[in-house]
């Protein structure tokens, strides 16, 4: 019998066991849709993250209170109990002391709810100085930035990220405008240009904020005057081959001001690398995880297509019996059922295929969250779920074209 | 005349469970080429089973059997399928139709394990089937046929591939006398053909045409083989 006549004939089976043809095509179908799409979504994750904190740009230096080289975990307060304050800000910007340090910027944060008219959004409200727009290299599309002036004299003057500026004003020019915080008028002074985040998975988005003078915001925006502690100190390098170099200054010299030592230290100091390397790592134990479950899902899917080849070859024992007394050789059936079983896989796998795909596309619309198509995980799926369904489809056929005919044609 | 069928102290048992059936209690017969043979017994004899035996689709338990000469327990799977494919044409007491496949595509199905072409096959198989007066009944499936209409679509898979050994087992059992007839002057024409006929029935105006009735009786031969043609005795 030639290839030709085996497909016809596999074809003809397929047909004439519909049912169970199409609900093995969708146990493949989805469960290589699910693969694609759950560790789309991890390594989406991923992507989304680095990418981020690639944003930060590869000078920075970011100085959080709190310590994380001990064992016992974070030593000192976050936000109200904050061991770093304007003072050490103020010292580290010092040329003399730490020459490799370019610029820095301290900045305080507190979630406030913004009014302009009758609109309402809650954004963070960061209370910084004016190096902080070129410590985190910023542009404006609109207006200025806020200025020493502004600082000394702790005028009420706001500049909105892009997002910010559209939820409140939407699309109608913000410079000039007023928009009152915490029970204080300020005025829009400048809007800061888009540096595209998409901003739902991280918690403060580089495009919704809301940056004041710091005196500012010690007395109008967090309520208390004498208040200097901050909750980030950002530092620029001069250039990033000079990047450890500023580490081992800022360092030394927050370990002198605090009079601390390493062991004890009360703060932490992350460059954009080692912020990379930690927040891709958690996101690969992520992607894992979610390839954990993407795999179930694919083994579950795929003992259920065993279950339906197994079934089906079971009620077709006598068909092979009859096939056999026929003239069909062994090696013909297992031709046939091997072309059955792959064909069903195949056009399962790629209609699978083709579902992840468009999932891939269309899913970020809604979940606002990238799904990022991994190849090796989709051939990994289609070689699976293939396996499975021939093992489970050819293994059982090649069983019962072993029986002499008779034995084979009893079987109910 | 040589003998095509050679069978020596045949024996099959079944084992179902602990019980031990023997259905076949030491068969010696032989059949000679162009011979017409009528197998009759009471039900429950072994009659089918011998004929299963016969047709390379099952395997004695003991002794030996010998189609044109050659030890059957001595070929290889696709040895015996091409015996099955090319040399006898086997018609199962229960039709064995394939259920899902038109009465075309069941009578085909021999030629497509032979290697006939499209055309060929289908043309050859529309003439089996107008053979059995069911030309008109190519594209219905076994389900839409009566049981004498399936059974002739299982004559004309039988006789499709024109085979030089027919082994039919009851082929008229579902058959009014007028397709009897049919059948019976089918087979007769392919007896004349100098083919080998082997048939199982119980009743005696088919057994009438064979040249030789061969009774069991309880998996053993009655009458030995070999006697004169047409010694058919009530
Ligand atoms: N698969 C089997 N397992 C166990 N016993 C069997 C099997 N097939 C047949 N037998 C037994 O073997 C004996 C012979 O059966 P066989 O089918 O050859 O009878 P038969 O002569 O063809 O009968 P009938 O005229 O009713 O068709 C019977 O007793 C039957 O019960
Ligand atoms: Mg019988």
């Amino acid at each position: 019998m030639n290839l030709l006549e085996t497909f016809y004939t596999a074809f003809e089976a397929v047909l004439a066991h519909r049912m169970r043809s199409i609900l093995t095509m969708l146990g493949i179908l989805i469960g290589i849709a699910a693969v694609i799409l759950t560790v789309g979504l991890g390594q989406g994750a991923q992507a989304q993250v680095s990418n981020e904190i690639s944003k930060l740009g590869s000078n920075l230096l970011i100085v959080s209170p709190g310590s994380t080289t001990t064992t016992t975990g974070i030593r000192g307060g976050r936000g109200s109990s904050s061991t770093l304050t304007t003072a050490d800000a103020v010292a580290l910007g010092s040329k003399t002391v730490a020459p490799d340090i370019a610029r820095v910027a301290a900045t305080s944060t507190s979630n406030q709810s913004l009014t302009a008219g009758a609109t309402n959004w809650t954004t963070s409200v960061v209370g910084t100085t004016p190096s902080w727009e070129q410590v985190r290299a910023r542009t404006l599309s609109a207006g200025r930035f806020i200025t020493q002036d502004d600082l000394d004299q702790a005028r009420s003057v706001v500049v909105l990220g892009s997002d910010t500026a559209a939820q409140l004003f939407n699309g109608r020019s913000a410079v000039g405008q007023t928009v009152s915080i915490n029970g204080s008028t300020f005025t829009v002074v400048g809007v800061l240009d888009t540096i595209g985040s998409t901003g739902s998975t991280s918690t403060s988005s580089d495009d919704d904020l809301a940056i004041v003078p710091e005196t500012t915001f010690a007395s109008r925006v967090s309520g208390s005057t004498t208040r200097t502690s901050v909750s980030t100190i950002y530092i620029e390098a001069v250039s990033s081959s000079t990047l450890s170099a500023a580490y081992q200054e800022a360092d030394a010299l927050l370990l002198t001001r605090h009079a601390v030592t390493a062991a004890t230290a009360d703060f932490s100091i992350a460059s954009q690398q080692s912020l990379l390397k930690t927040a891709t790592s958690t996101d690969a134990t992520l992607t894992i995880l979610l390839g954990g479950v993407a795999g179930i899902s694919l083994l579950v899917g795929g003992i259920g297509v065993m279950n339906i080849m197994l079934v089906s070859v079971t009620e077709r024992v006598r068909e092979i019996g009859l096939r056999k007394a026929l003239g069909a050789t062994p090696a013909v059936v297992r031709r046939q059922f091997l072309v059955e079983a792959s064909s069903l896989g195949a056009t399962g796998g790629l209609l699978g295929l083709g579902l992840g795909v468009a999932g891939a596309m269309v899913l970020p619309q809604f979940l606002n969250q990238p799904v990022t198509i991994s190849a090796p995980a989709a051939v990994g799926a289609v070689v699976v779920a293939l396996g499975i369904g021939i093992t489970a489809g050819v293994y059982p056929a090649g069983r019962a074209a072993r029986l002499a005919p008779i034995d084979a044609l009893r079987n109910d | 005349m040589t003998a095509i069928l050679s069978l020596r102290d045949v024996r099959k048992t079944y084992a179902s469970g602990h019980l031990e059936v023997e259905a076949l209690k030491g068969i010696s017969m032989d059949v000679h080429e162009g011979e017409y043979v009528a197998v009759m017994g009471p039900s429950g004899s072994g009659k089918s089973t011998l004929m299963h035996i016969l047709g390379c689709l099952d395997i004695p338990s003991s002794g030996t059997y010998e189609l044109a000469g050659t030890d059957v327990s001595a070929m290889t799977e696709t040895e015996l399928a091409e015996v099955r494919n090319r040399r006898i044409g086997f018609v199962f007491q229960g039709f064995n139709l394939l259920p899902s496949m038109s009465a075309l595509r069941n009578v085909e199905l021999p030629l497509v394990y032979a290697g006939a072409p499209r055309e060929e096959r289908r043309a050859r198989a529309i003439a089996a089937l107008e053979k059995v007066g069911l030309g008109e009944r190519v594209e219905h499936r076994p389900g839409e046929l009566s049981g004498g209409q399936q059974q002739r679509v299982a004559v004309a898979r039988a006789l499709v591939t024109e085979p030089a050994l027919i082994l039919a087992d009851e082929p008229t059992g579902n058959l009014d006398s007028r397709s009897t007839e049919d059948v019976l002057g089918l087979f007769a024409e392919l007896h004349k053909a100098g083919r080998t006929i082997m048939l199982i029935t119980h009743e005696a105006e088919v057994a009438a045409v064979a040249q030789r009735v061969v009774r069991i009786r309880d998996g053993l031969v009655e009458e030995p083989a070999g006697t004169s043609a047409g010694a058919v005795r009530a």
